[in-house]
């Protein structure tokens, strides 16, 4: 990839309003860079698979712009060749083998090369793990088996850009693991991943970058390690006298001090832990553990998209 | 740019006749292997044996008959060509038309049902490209489901009774040859009569995910359009309904072939296919697929 490389995915206010009024799409000004790996996050009913199925051409946006791979949506059908996709789980005719499902999805391409249809569909099923149950009915397969299959057909062909919407949905751990490995080696091809999921742990390790959609806004977006980075550190006290350890951090203006299980909690900020150790100490608190703690990033995930219903029931 | 331009090497656009033969062979392949369309079409193939057996049994007296089928019914015994036009008649009331439902309302709404249109729309196979093929298909089935019946009601005639010159509706008689000619006339008008109907089959399959309530709502269509033909009150609406001239096909076995009546038909259908085929592609391209 050239530094000129047009982002991969680029939108500009990109919305999509549902006809009873409902705005599944808020505005969102997604990029893309070549080459990373773009983790699509956000809760059930975010807006993702809207976002996806504008930009694979499937829904019409109600406002905004966007570009795949540098082409313009108007001209869509020109840049989809390069893209692989899995909208919304695997969707194949289950009275066909994997491999008849996967010739007819090469069939439909109006620019695959012919000569090489056979040995084409062999790679993908291969790629994905496929090649035993090649034959089998699409019926019979596993739902991990499905949701490879999926990817195979994204893997018809050499793509520049993979998007995969979920795809590990509905997965055992193990089943999840594969396709992990399966992004990881598509994108160590130098394909582009853009990959949604409401389980920030399932995909985190693979992430380069990260975008968080909110009820249909944007919250977040730019490299894992900035959303990382966003987490204020908190320091924890462990101390039989917890109420008077609270009080000097309260003094020495740490916000938002709290005090649960006979631990002292307090926001960081500029302050060094090692002086508020000593001011403690000074104080006359006995101070039986200090530690600092970055929140986790499923602590800033929900904290961005705000707690389900039921976090705290 | 790693691999764009390597693919973009590879995918030949400028064969676009073979990669849509190659679209349309698979189409064919999903519609004619199907086990629920092969089992549709045993039984169409299947109904004219059963009658040819059923009227060598009960053969009716020669020049017995009356109005609609019976006009053939009492020809059978002295040529069996007729036992495939009664079948073709027979047919052409209920079955034929039941199987273009089933074909036509899985057209695009089957798709949308299994999910496989964004597959398909994703691949990109392409809105327009797509809905085309769709048609087409829908034809290729109308044709093939027409000459099944009449080929086996041949088969079947020929077996059972004799087969020779053939005496046409007008009382002249032409040779078997000749007969055999407005036997192949006569499938292709149905053929082309059931392809308007596969057409509004297509225009409401791409307005919805349930296959199975277009199926039902093309054969509410055949069956009001045949109730309103037969209620000589409306007798002003009779030639605008879609079945009005599906039988009209007595023309061609008239000496002189009766040419008005035929293309007055023929004119219907291509208005029923043009207009629920701009219908069936306006939606096409304009649908949000959210299925």
């Amino acid at each position: 990839m050239t530094l000129a490389a047009p982002l991969a995915i680029a939108t500009s206010g990109l919305a999509m309003r549902f006809r009873g009024g409902q705005l599944a799409v808020d505005h969102i000004d997604l990029a893309v860079p070549p080459g990373s790996v773009y983790g699509f996050l956000g809760p059930n009913g975010s807006g993702k698979t809207t976002t996806i199925r504008m930009l694979l051409g499937l829904v019409h946006p109600t406002a905004g712009t966007f570009q795949v791979l540098g082409t313009d949506a108007r001209v869509l059908d020109s840049v989809l060749p390069r893209v692989g996709a899995l909208v919304e789980g695997p969707a194949f005719y289950p009275f066909l083998s994997g491999r008849q499902n996967l010739a007819r999805c090469d069939a439909a391409d109006p620019s695959a090369d012919l000569s090489t249809s056979r040995s084409r569909i062999n790679h993908a099923l291969d790629q994905v793990g496929l090649l035993a149950a090649a034959d089998k009915r699409y019926r019979a397969y596993s739902l991990g088996m499905k949701q490879r299959l999926g990817i195979a057909a994204g893997l018809l062909r050499p793509r520049d850009l993979m998007v995969l919407d979920e795809p590990t949905n509905g997965l055992d751990p193990q089943g999840t693991r594969e396709i992990r490995s399966l992004i990881k080696q598509i994108a160590a091809d130098g394909t582009t991943v853009f990959v949604s999921s409401h389980l920030l742990a399932e995909v985190e390790q693979i992430c380069s970058h990260v975008g968080v959609m909110s009820t249909g806004k944007l919250v977040f977006q730019g490299p894992l390690a900035e959303l990382r980075s966003r987490g204020e550190p908190r320091i924890l006290i462990r101390s039989p006298e917890a109420p008077a350890a609270a009080d000097v951090l309260g003094r020495l203006g740490l916000a938002d001090v709290a005090i649960a299980d006979g631990q002292v909690s307090a926001g960081l900020g500029e302050h060094a832990p090692e002086k508020v150790n000593a001011e403690l100490v000074h104080a006359g608190v006995p101070v039986a553990g200090l530690e600092t703690v970055r929140p986790s990033l499923e602590d800033l995930f929900v904290e961005l998209t705000g707690e389900g219903f039921d976090v705290n029931g | 740019m790693s691999m764009a331009s390597a693919a973009g090497v590879i995918g030949r656009p400028s064969a676009p006749v073979r990669h849509w033969l190659r679209l349309f062979g698979s189409e064919l392949r999903n519609v004619f292997f199907r086990p629920r369309n092969l089992a549709m079409l045993a039984v169409l193939a299947g109904a004219p044996v059963f009658l040819g057996v059923v009227l060598k049994i009960n053969t009716p007296a020669p020049g017995s008959g009356g109005e609609g089928a019976g006009v053939f019914v009492g020809q059978i015994a002295d040529n069996g060509v007729f036992l495939s036009l009664f079948a073709i008649y027979v047919l052409l009331t209920v079955l034929l038309p039941l199987a273009v439902s089933v074909v036509s309302g899985d057209s695009v709404a089957g798709e949308a049902g299994l999910g496989t249109l964004r597959t398909l729309l994703t691949v990109p196979a392409g809105r327009t490209r797509l809905l085309m093929t769709k048609y087409l298909m829908i034809v290729v089935f109308c044709f093939a489901a027409t000459f099944l019946v009449a080929g086996l009601g041949l088969l079947t005639g020929a077996i059972f009774f004799p087969v020779g010159p053939v005496t046409l509706l007008s009382g002249n008689t032409v040779s078997l040859v000749a007969g055999l000619g407005r036997l192949v006339l006569i499938a292709c008008y149905v053929a082309v009569a059931l392809s308007a109907l596969g057409a509004i089959g297509l225009a409401l399959s791409a307005f919805t995910q349930h296959a199975i309530a277009v199926m039902a709502a093309v054969l509410v269509v055949v069956i009001v359009s045949e109730i309103l033909d037969a209620v000589s009150q409306v007798a002003a609406i009779h030639p605008y309904l879609p079945t009005h001239f599906w039988f009209s096909f007595d023309a061609l076995l008239r000496m002189p072939i009766d040419w008005f009546q035929v293309l007055r038909g023929l004119a219907s259908f291509a208005a029923y296919i043009v207009i629920f085929g701009a219908v069936a592609l306006t939606r096409m391209r304009r649908a949000n697929i959210t299925c």
